[in-house]
């Protein structure tokens, strides 16, 4: 099989040379950074360091990290290393928990995200003769933008269909046959549920690659979104702090995802000690940008948890492959002492017949002991009229859920779209225990 | 013959009957028996209507989780000990009933009973052989 590559002379370029090229990038970043962004000229003299004192990559270990709160305690434009002059584009990140954070973009770094996107997609097998449907929410949120500039940075003729309005976007699909998708998804899951309900087969969309991220998702929800929508499924990571979708995507191999690493370095570090950790072990992962000029963030501590894929690709990519995050850290439930990541209660949902992945997870105290629904919305194809199925089908998730967490839940079957989506995105956690509590 | 019952999935929140009878009534659909399943986070909403397919349109279009259940519906004398005969063929054919539920037959003097068994042909040869009368999705078009 060939597999299609964007930019080969970027993303199959020699580890030697990615090396040189990744220490230069990192040394002027450094640089950059200390003489423009307060945060990190006090940071740096605190420890007593210089940015003389970084020579190549290898050095990175030596920077501080830099916190999501960071960007909170510099709300809005505090990180940014250029003049609001240069700033092109700001986003800002939905803020469901505590202030919104914002982030902001130099015409340079407009280009960066389309060449970055565009490779995303393009690992798809997307060329410009491919029309792009874009159903990421368009707004302050990265994803609509940010993946539509991918798709036009590539050539493809792109409809930005934004999120909802199903009936609309499914008229689209079928009318302007678009050939590849970018949704979250379970939003992509939305739609065959609307072709299921409505008669409609996926052999009159003309889809052949589907592009998802934005919410963690399992190799089982890849395979449904795959049988259902008629296309193949790749995996996408980003995040806005570090340039929004395109950090990382998969390629035609579609085991793991490969790291624009002449943009963003990836490191893995133990979230507790901050230390590096053996390659191919699970930690956090942490990102730096080394060439964007409005936010260049050092050493950004994502909370995601991942980890590096050793070996070279069969897709040529040089770039290092991360396996998709397991949960991200601050996702991480404290169930009764059990650390409990919304992912792995959509890995039993998937692997349990006919539910659907939408589903919220609800966690109250009662006395002193924690107590956790979970909310699964019915489907069509779940649904029946006899009581007594519908009851033992709760108990097997109730059954499924204990044996793969260890914890008892209380399982609740709700009607179709009643769970609240945001931006396209299921919310999946409503933590109702005071912060006293934890 | 079988009837095809309208099953509704309903969340125990208040309003969901409601919703659903809301939706029925904006479609001009007339209900001719109605039962509802419940537990204690939800219930089934089983539905006998005039028009069936009209019915099924606007539940699917409101969004509503609906299927389709095949039943018998029974009529049978509106005097004492007419069911209990069909229970008791049924009984002796070895079949089991999942759940039934009754309303008033426009015909006068005859009862009409839903019934929805474990295996709904057997159960229709077992009555239509012994002379029960059973009713069509015509025979509630009026």
């Amino acid at each position: 099989m060939s597999y299609h590559i964007h930019n080969p002379e970027a993303e199959t370029m020699p580890r030697e040379k990615l090396h040189a090229l990744q220490s230069e990038r990192l040394c002027a970043t450094v640089k950059r950074v200390y003489e423009n962004v307060p945060l990190y000229k006090n940071r740096f003299d605190e420890m007593g360091l210089s940015p003389k004192d970084i020579h190549s990559i290898d050095d990175i270990t030596k920077l501080p990290f830099t916190l999501k709160q960071d960007l909170r305690d510099n709300y809005p434009y505090g990180l940014f290393a250029v003049p609001m002059d240069e700033v092109v584009r700001l986003h800002a990140s939905s803020g469901t928990t505590g202030k919104q954070t914002v982030v902001g973009y130099t015409e340079a770094d407009m280009k960066i995200w389309g060449e970055v996107m565009a490779r995303t997609i393009g690992a798809g097998g997307v060329t410009k003769s491919d029309i792009g449907h874009i159903s990421y929410g368009y707004g302050l949120f990265t994803g609509g933008l940010g993946g539509g500039l991918g798709s036009e940075t590539i050539g493809c003729a792109t409809i930005p269909a934004s999120t909802g309005n199903t009936r609309r976007q499914v008229t689209i699909l079928q009318d302007f046959k678009p050939t590849f998708i970018l949704a979250t998804p379970s939003y992509a899951l939305t739609i065959a549920e609307f072709l299921d309900a409505n008669g409609i087969s996926a052999d009159e969309l003309s889809l052949k690659a589907g592009f998802f991220g934005a919410e963690p998702w399992t190799e089982n929800m890849r395979a449904e979104i795959e049988n259902r929508l008629k296309l193949k499924a790749y995996d996408i990571y980003g995040l806005s702090e570090i340039i929004g979708p395109g950090v990382a995507y998969e390629c035609q191999c579609q085991n793991g995802l490969h790291v624009n690493e002449d943009h963003f370095y990836l490191e893995i570090i133990d979230p507790e000690t901050g230390l590096p950790m053996p390659d191919g072990e699970e930690g956090e992962i942490v990102f730096t940008c080394i060439t964007k000029e409005a936010l260049p963030l050092i050493r950004y501590r994502t909370r995601d948890v991942g980890k590096k894929l050793s070996g070279q690709c069969d897709c040529g990519r040089s770039f290092v492959r991360m396996i998709k995050p397991a949960g991200r850290t601050d996702d991480m439930l404290i169930i009764r002492g059990v650390n409990v990541f919304p992912s792995q209660i959509e890995s039993v949902l998937m692997d349990m017949q006919g539910i659907a992945p939408f589903f919220q997870l609800v966690v109250e105290r009662e006395g002193n002991l924690d107590k956790l629904t979970v909310l699964v919305e019915l489907t069509e194809r779940t649904f029946t009229d006899e009581v007594r199925k519908l009851e033992a089908m709760s108990r097997q998730v109730t059954a499924a859920i204990h044996s793969v967490l260890g914890i008892s839940a209380k399982v609740k079957l709700v009607e179709p779209r009643s769970i609240e989506r945001f931006e396209g995105k299921a919310k999946r956690v409503i933590d109702k225990r005071t912060q006293a509590n934890y | 013959m079988l009837l095809k019952q309208i099953s509704v999935f309903a969340e125990n929140r208040h309003g969901a009957i409601r919703d659903i009878t809301a939706v029925l009534a904006d479609a001009d659909i007339n209900i001719r028996a109605l039962s509802i399943a419940d537990t204690t986070d939800f219930g089934v909403v089983r539905l006998i209507v005039d028009r069936r397919k009209d019915a099924l349109a606007a539940l699917h279009k409101s969004g509503m989780t609906v299927i389709e259940t095949d039943v018998l519906a029974l009529a049978v004398d509106d005097s004492p000990g007419t069911f209990h005969e069909a229970l008791v063929a049924l009984t002796e054919s070895n079949i089991m009933i999942e759940y039934c539920y009754g309303f008033v037959s426009p015909k006068a003097g005859l009862a009409t009973v839903i019934l929805k068994c474990d295996d709904e042909e057997k159960a229709l040869g077992c009555l239509s052989s012994k002379g029960f009368s059973l009713l069509s999705a015509d025979d509630i078009k009026y």
